[in-house]
Order: structure tokens, then C-alpha cells, then sequence
């Protein structure tokens, strides 16, 4: 039995220490946003929020997130009253997705950029995403979400 | 009475298009309902291209509904319509076409018995989301009132035929995609999220070898359980976790016999040269002799070649699998459900009715990847716990190894020019593996597994695709231009060392690689400029529309008359002669423009693209402008983030791309081994839609790969003068034909 803190609530699941977190978010917990892509930590597919920085979820062992305070895509708008984030809605007016498979990555990585409250300019925002991959070469549109939502 | 039912409306010419009369009745296509519901039935699936999207924009004009009310069904044999594979940018054509059709049709048969209700002719009343009125609007009734009484179960008849295209208020327009809120509030979208009662998570055990025989099973985790089929292996666990570690323990203590060799990466297009193949003649205007060489004061040829390329989704290939009472339920990617029906009925001999394929959305697909393998293996696995589901995800190795590649090739052109630099003479072979492995495609079922087994089925097998089909390895391979005689083959090479299959615009990439890099070296040796060039032997509007477009915008009579006065290269950064620089670049030797163009598969959208480089120490590729005249544009937001998405991994492709073999395995199994561009590599794409909304619709998904990797080649020659004609574009690459 482990315990975690997910999206603000304190989850117990029955799940070995060395589990990766990604497998018990989709399978224990229901949450399937964060998705698996290499098992590496090399493409950011299963990024999430590990106390407001983004981590890969794949290889995060379980027994490391004692104390930690976990969020993943299904948290991002938890505490909005339209149920959808400026970064999410960001996203949607500049249609930045073709398959999507990679947007949650790019949401938790775009999310932790702007919480550190500053507004990045292009560079920045190519910078912090550079270790989330796309195939469908969404790039330029994900770049423009993210400056959209920062100047919100 | 007004119930005519062509209400006075003109009949459809030409028959009706070709998926509508394989699947004739209404009621395959379209369901209205009497809650206000219009749910649209296309055998065309989502692959992140946003085709769900562009169809329902179509139906929701010609029934005149508001694209809200529209839903776009699940893709699943047995209901939906049998429109074979989603590929070929073809949807929008083929789909488009049959569902415009049902839905006049329909929109018809709603007006006749609203004219039977109202007391008016059919001509005289008018729709407006579904709500048909009479003049003035003192009298109507709803598609939804009108539900039960108006029967769709009956065939289409061509009796009306669709609205102009351009003539109604959703189609033409921007439209956002109906999938992507789900997706970003991070709801279930994929056939990875899918999850049923019970459901077991399947791993497959893979050998270090491209080709191999099992020999002895190693040892692994108690809780897994170990299906073994042959030279199949896989595992089946409660836990998903727990299949990862049983396959990765596996995978360290299993014994594996190589059992094929391959050619190494290098020496691949060599393999291709020498391998024994079958002869296209695509374009033979001549035979021999001297004639030929009239008026011919210059010749030249080149070789250019392409590597084998990986799919590379971000998502591993996934589906979930079930046997219940001898039939199978399977839930997956694929891109043809009634291909995959039919092969995995052959493979288990069971009764197709008792398959059942439903399509998911996976990861981004662009072509045949491994999404019809993993249903497959899904199954295998599944069959051993009858009764419950299994889910089985690639690692991201069987997905970088295991997934056909895009095939290379190798393609050798020559040309006799006049005394005036025009193309008097044209040659060109182009060689390769086939596109055509998809399920049942070359009589073999094309599924991985399926030769691996005890008792084994066909080998995959890869075909060419024929040219009345748009041509494989001969896709693009007759320029458009006007080149004086020509003699023009393809040549298919059915041993393959890899599995290759469909990759998006099959063999047009290396085909309009080489073609365009060589119209380049030809417009060089003439001293003409690569614009100029191409436009004088151009004979067709609307590919010089495209290609003046692209150029105005990006700036290129601005750049000076090209190589020939052009400064020092690679070596030498010293300021060169010449004109002036240009806007937004510098004229020493490090920064270059180039164009290119082609139609897809000579038939399809025409695209012209011109790419800016910067070459220090290494090549970038600092803008891209591409201009596209697709026809009508129905969803022009969806067609530009198509033709950048397009541009983008050409670049990447043209950039970086190549799988990595030796003497026996497949070595690029990892993002550090097959790298893609990332976020601080891909340029700025700008996308000029050359409206032409009077022509059809027109595919965009694939129209930008070929010219892009010419226009990034021609560039790098503008900036350092040196003509790299072996891709990825790599400093080895370039260094290498620097030493040429």
C-alpha cells in the first residue's frame, strides 16, 4: 500500500514501491492523460507536475513521491470555474494538436513555464519545451498556445 | 403536389462517386434522429489529419445543420461502410464525395415529406438547421419530426445531385477539429486509454535480431504468464507494470538464433542497385539512338537516395483483444478495419462474421505503421485467456524496430540540354522496396507475428503500388515539366532486408527529391535561375501559380541570380562578390534560399515550397513558405496546420532521419538513436493557400513531404555551393560530398 497526493487529493493504492507512477495513474487511478512514450524519459509523453516541476512518469518510482503533491492534465483546471484552464483554452483557439498524443506533455511542461509567473518570450518557450517531442510537427502552433495563455 | 423528390433540383452526372456505390444505402452513411441528432457514418478514420472534422463540415452544409448537431460515428466492421484504407490523401475526395452525396439525398427526401405535410412543393420551402420552413416561416417541420416517417434505409439513386461547393456556410470556412477539447482536458481519446473490465496488459518479447529463431525461453516474474507461438513470445500479466519487467527479464535470458542477415545502412543503397527487380517502363519516348542526342550540348546525371524511414509516433502502437466464445473483438488503429477483419479471420480461421475490428485513435499515424501488427499480437495473447480482454502497448523499441519503415531508395537521373539550357532529354530510374504491405495486400496477411509462428503463415510481403493507383516507388516519378523525350522506370525490389510499408507520400519523397534537386543542378549548369528555370518548363497554371506565390512571399527575386555569382563556400567565410544581400540574409557563403515543387502524384494538391538555411558548423533551416493550391479549401485552418505539420517532418526526415542497421539488427531503436527535430530545431513554417474554389477538393496531408527535402537541399547548395544528394542531410553527409 502507497500513498500519494494526485490533483490535491490523497490517494492509497495497492502498488509495489518501485512501481513507475505513470502505470498507477492510468490503471489505479483512472487518470490516462499522462501516457506512455518511451519508458526513458526521453520524449516528455508522460510528463507530470511533481511539486510544480516536470517529471517523467514513467521511470519515477513510487517509493520517491512520499510527501510529493502530484498533477497531471486532469488537474490543470481544477480550480477553474469555466472547467477548462487558460493554458488548455490557450491550446484550443490556436488548434494546437494534430494527433495529440503529446499535448499533455506539453500542457505540464507549458503549465510549469508560466507558474513561475514571468512572461516568456518565443525562445524561452521553444527552450522549456525542447525535451517533449512531436511527430505531427504541431511545434509553431504549441509555441504560439503557449504565448497566447502567458499573455492572459 | 410538391412531391417531386429532385424538387425541381438537377440529377448527379457521372454516376455516383465510387465508395457510395459499394456501400449504397443511406442508412450505412447517415442516421437523423429524433432527438436532434445528425450522426454521419464514414469508413474513413481519424489520424490526427482531422479528417473527422472536414466530413462533418461537408454533411452539415448539404443537409443545412449546424456543424454542432453533427457526429461523427465510430469507424467498426461490421456497420460502417467499406471505404478500405484511410490513405493516399484521398479522403476528403473519395469520403467527401459520397457523403455530400447522401446527404443531398436525404436533405431531398426530408423536403418531399415536409412538402407533403406542409401543402407546398418541395422548391418552395427552405431549411435552416434543420428546420424546414415555408416562405414567411408561418408553417414548418423538423428534420426530428419527421424522423420516423422518412426511411433512409434505401439506396441512393444520383437522383439530386450536391450543392456547389463553396455554396453553403460551414464548408470553406475554418472549423476547429471536434476531438481536441477532449484531448486537452485530458479525457480518454486513444486506443491506449481504453479500458475494459478485467483487462489483462500484454508485452511482447523481441530478439536483438531483425530475423530470428527462438531457441530456449529464459525466466522471468512469477506473476507473468509466458505465451509462447514458435518463435512468438509474449507475455500476460494483471498488472502492466508487471508484463514491462517480465519482458525486460525476458529479453536479458532468452536465447535467439539470427536467422537472416541485412545490408548495414551505408551499403543499402548498393543492395538496392544490384538486388534483382521488376521493371516499370512508366514513360518511354523513345528507344535509342542518336536522335536522342540532337541538339544536345550538355549532358548530366546524378544518384540521389533516400534511407529507410521509421513511422516514429510518439505513442506505441496498442490494442486491446478479446475472444469470447470463439469470436474476436479487437480494438486498434487500424487504418483499414475491413483488411484487418479479413486477415485476422485467415490467421485464426474463424468466420469473418465472427471478427469484430473497432477503430480507436492512436498516436499520430502517417501511413502503415504497427497498428494493424499490435492487433494482431493482441490477439495471440488473448487467446489464451478466453474471456478477457488483454491490452497490449508496444515498447518504444518494437516501435522504432519492429513497425514497417518507409522504404529507401535510390534514383539515378541524366538530361541533355540545348545550346539555350532547355531540357531536350530526360532519364531517370528510381529503385526500391514496396509501399504496398498492408494487410492482404501481396496475398500475405502483412501481419509481424504471422511468420514467426509454430506453424508460420505467408512472410510480409511489400508490392508496388501501380501506377493507375498513384504510383509507389513510382509516385512522382514523371516530373511535371516539359523535358523533351524521356524514358522514365521504376524499379521494384521485392526482397526487402526490412519490412517496409505505406509512409506518407510513399515513393514521391525521394522521387521529387531527386527530380527537384536535379532540376537545381540542371537550371545551374544553364545559368538560369532555379525559378526562372522551372517556370519555362512549366506548361500547367496553376503549379506556376503556386510556385510564383511561394517565391513572392518569400522574398526571392530579392536574392540575387543564385550559385553562379554567388561568394567562397563552405571553406572560405570571406564576403563574396556578387549582388547585394537580400532581405534577411547575408550573402558569405553561410546562409542560402531554395525552391521547389511538384503535384502530388501528378493528380493530387500542388505544392511549392522555398527554404531558408543557415550552414556553420552545422545546417539549419532558419523559415520555411509554402504555397498550396489544394482546390476548395474546406477546413483552411485544418489544411495549414496539415502542410506545416507536413513540412516539419520532412524536415526532420530530410535533417536527420535514417534507421541504423548492421550485418543483423536494427539498431535505432531509441529517440538518442533515431533523433527527430525538436522544438529549438523547426523552423518558422508559413502556409499561403492559393484559393481555387471552383476546382474539387483536393488531399493535403502529403503534399508538402517531397518538396520540402529538395527545397532544404537546393538551399544548402545556394549557401555553401555544395550539392549533397544523399539523405539526411547530415554533417557526415555534407562533409562527403564536400570530399566528392
Amino acid at each position: 500500500m502507497v500513498e500519494l497526493t494526485v490533483n490535491g487529493v490523497r490517494r492509497s493504492v495497492e502498488a509495489e514501491p518501485d512501481t513507475p507512477l505513470l502505470y498507477v495513474l492510468r490503471n489505479d487511478l483512472g487518470l490516462t492523460a499522462t501516457r506512455f512514450g518511451c519508458g526513458a524519459g526521453l520524449c516528455g509523453a508522460c510528463f507530470v507536475l511533481v511539486d510544480s516541476t516536470p517529471m517523467a512518469s514513467c521511470d519515477l518510482p513510487l517509493w520517491s513521491l512520499t510527501g510529493a503533491a502530484i498533477t497531471t492534465v486532469e488537474g490543470l483546471a481544477a480550480d477553474e470555474p469555466n472547467g477548462i484552464s487558460a493554458l488548455q483554452q490557450a491550446f484550443l483557439d490556436e488548434q494546437a494538436a494534430q494527433c495529440g498524443y503529446c499535448v499533455s506533455g506539453m500542457l505540464i511542461t507549458a503549465s510549469a513555464l508560466l507558474a513561475r509567473g514571468q512572461t516568456p518570450g518565443e525562445e524561452e518557450v521553444r527552450s522549456a519545451l525542447d525535451r517533449n517531442l512531436c511527430r505531427c510537427g504541431t511545434h509553431n502552433r504549441i509555441v504560439r498556445a503557449v504565448l497566447r495563455a502567458a499573455k492572459r | 403536389m410538391g412531391t417531386d423528390l429532385a424538387g425541381g433540383e438537377p440529377a448527379l452526372e457521372g454516376g455516383l462517386p465510387e465508395n457510395l456505390r459499394r456501400n449504397p444505402l443511406l442508412s450505412t452513411w447517415l442516421r437523423i434522429g429524433g432527438d436532434g441528432t445528425v450522426r454521419v457514418c464514414a469508413g474513413k478514420v481519424e489520424l490526427g489529419q482531422g479528417i473527422r472534422t472536414a466530413l462533418a463540415q461537408l454533411a452539415a452544409d448539404e443537409l443545412d445543420v449546424a456543424i454542432g448537431r453533427v457526429e461523427m460515428a465510430e469507424v467498426a466492421t461490421p456497420a460502417s461502410p467499406d471505404e478500405g484504407h484511410t490513405a493516399g490523401s484521398k479522403s476528403i475526395q473519395d469520403s467527401g464525395a459520397a457523403i455530400r452525396q447522401v446527404c443531398a439525398e436525404a436533405r431531398q427526401l426530408f423536403l418531399a415529406a415536409a412538402a407533403e405535410r406542409l401543402g407546398l412543393p418541395a422548391c418552395e420551402l427552405t431549411v435552416s438547421d434543420g428546420e424546414i420552413s415555408v416562405p414567411g416561416g408561418s408553417a414548418s417541420v423538423s428534420y426530428w419530426q419527421l424522423a420516423q416517417a422518412v426511411s433512409l434505409d434505401r439506396p441512393a439513386t444520383g437522383a439530386v445531385a450536391p450543392r456547389p461547393l463553396g455554396s453553403g456556410r460551414v464548408a470553406g470556412q475554418s472549423a476547429p477539429r471536434i476531438e481536441l477539447r477532449d484531448m486537452l482536458l485530458g479525457r480518454p481519446s486513444f486506443v491506449h486509454d481504453l479500458h475494459l473490465p478485467g483487462m489483462l496488459h500484454g508485452r511482447i518479447v523481441r530478439s536483438p535480431y531483425a530475423h530470428a529463431r527462438l531457441l530456449h525461453i529464459g525466466t522471468c516474474l512469477s506473476q507473468a504468464r509466458v505465451v509462447r507461438d514458435g518463435s512468438f513470445l509474449g507475455v500476460i500479466c494483471a498488472r502492466e507494470e508487471h508484463a514491462v519487467k517480465a519482458r525486460n527479464q525476458l529479453m536479458e535470458t532468452t536465447t535467439w538464433e539470427c536467422s537472416g542477415g541485412l545490408p548495414r545502412s551505408q551499403d543499402v543503397a548498393q543492395f538496392l542497385l544490384k538486388a534483382p527487380s521488376v521493371e516499370d517502363r512508366l514513360v518511354v519516348d523513345h528507344l535509342a539512338g542518336d536522335s536522342v542526342r540532337a541538339g544536345v550540348v550538355r549532358t548530366h546525371h546524378a544518384t540521389y537516395s533516400r534511407p529507410f524511414l521509421a513511422h516514429a509516433s510518439i505513442g506505441p502502437s496498442c490494442a486491446v483483444a478479446c475472444w469470447r466464445d470463439g469470436q474476436l473483438e479487437v480494438w486498434c488503429a487500424s487504418q483499414g478495419v475491413y483488411a484487418l477483419r479479413s486477415v485476422l479471420a485467415e490467421c485464426f480461421s474463424v468466420a469473418e462474421s465472427n471478427v469484430v475490428v473497432h477503430h480507436i485513435p492512436g498516436s499520430g499515424c502517417y501511413g502503415h505503421n504497427g497498428a494493424d501488427d499490435v492487433a494482431y499480437e493482441a490477439a495471440l495473447l488473448a487467446r489464451e485467456a478466453p474471456g478477457t480482454p488483454v491490452r497490449l502497448q508496444w515498447m518504444r523499441d518494437d516501435e522504432l524496430g519492429r513497425a514497417p519503415f518507409g522504404p529507401a531508395m535510390v534514383a539515378v537521373a541524366s538530361a541533355g540540354l540545348g545550346a539555350d539550357g532547355d531540357v531536350l532529354s530526360f532519364g531517370y530510374d528510381v529503385y526500391g522496396n514496396g509501399s504496398g504491405g498492408r494487410p492482404g495486400e501481396g496475398g500475405s496477411p502483412n501481419l509481424h507475428a504471422a511468420s514467426r509462428l509454430a506453424g508460420p503463415l505467408a512472410p510480409p510481403v511489400a508490392v508496388d503500388i501501380p501506377v493507375e493507383a498513384g504510383g509507389g516507388t513510382s509516385r512522382n516519378a514523371i516530373p511535371l515539366y516539359r523535358l523533351g523525350r524521356r524514358r522514365i522506370s521504376s524499379h521494384w525490389v521485392s526482397e526487402m532486408p526490412v519490412r517496409t510499408s505505406a509512409l506518407r507520400s510513399l515513393g514521391a519523397f525521394c522521387n521529387v527529391f531527386a527530380i527537384e534537386s536535379f532540376m537545381d543542378e540542371l537550371a545551374a549548369l544553364a545559368g538560369a535561375d532555379p525559378l526562372e528555370y522551372r517556370l519555362r518548363h512549366l506548361d500547367d497554371a496553376r503549379a506556376a501559380a503556386v510556385l510564383r506565390a511561394a517565391a513572392d512571399s518569400a522574398g526571392w527575386s530579392g536574392r540575387g541570380s543564385g550559385w553562379a555569382d554567388r561568394g567562397p563556400g563552405w571553406a572560405d567565410r570571406s564576403p563574396g562578390p556578387g549582388p547585394g544581400p537580400g532581405p534577411g540574409r547575408r550573402r558569405d557563403g553561410e546562409r542560402g534560399m531554395g525552391i521547389a515543387f511538384a503535384r502530388y502524384k501528378n493528380t493530387s494538391g500542388y505544392c511549392a515550397i522555398v527554404a531558408e538555411v543557415e550552414a556553420v558548423e552545422r545546417l539549419r533551416v532558419l523559415r520555411v513558405t509554402a504555397a498550396v493550391d489544394v482546390g476548395f479549401a474546406v477546413n483552411p485552418d485544418g489544411i495549414d496546420n496539415q502542410v506545416t505539420g507536413g513540412v516539419i517532418q520532412a524536415a526532420s526526415w530530410t535533417l536527420a532521419e535514417s534507421v541504423v542497421t548492421d550485418e543483423e539488427r536494427v539498431l535505432s531503436t531509441g529517440w538518442d538513436s533515431y533523433p527527430i527535430l525538436r522544438f529549438a530545431e523547426v523552423p518558422p513554417v508559413h502556409v499561403i493557400i492559393v484559393r481555387n474554389d471552383g476546382e474539387p477538393p483536393l488531399g493535403a496531408g502529403e503534399i508538402a513531404q517531397g518538396p520540402t527535402a529538395a527545397a532544404i537541399t537546393n538551399a544548402l547548395y545556394d549557401a555553401i555551393g555544395v550539392r549533397v544528394r544523399h539523405l539526411p542531410l547530415t554533417q557526415d553527409q555534407i562533409v562527403a560530398a564536400i570530399e566528392e
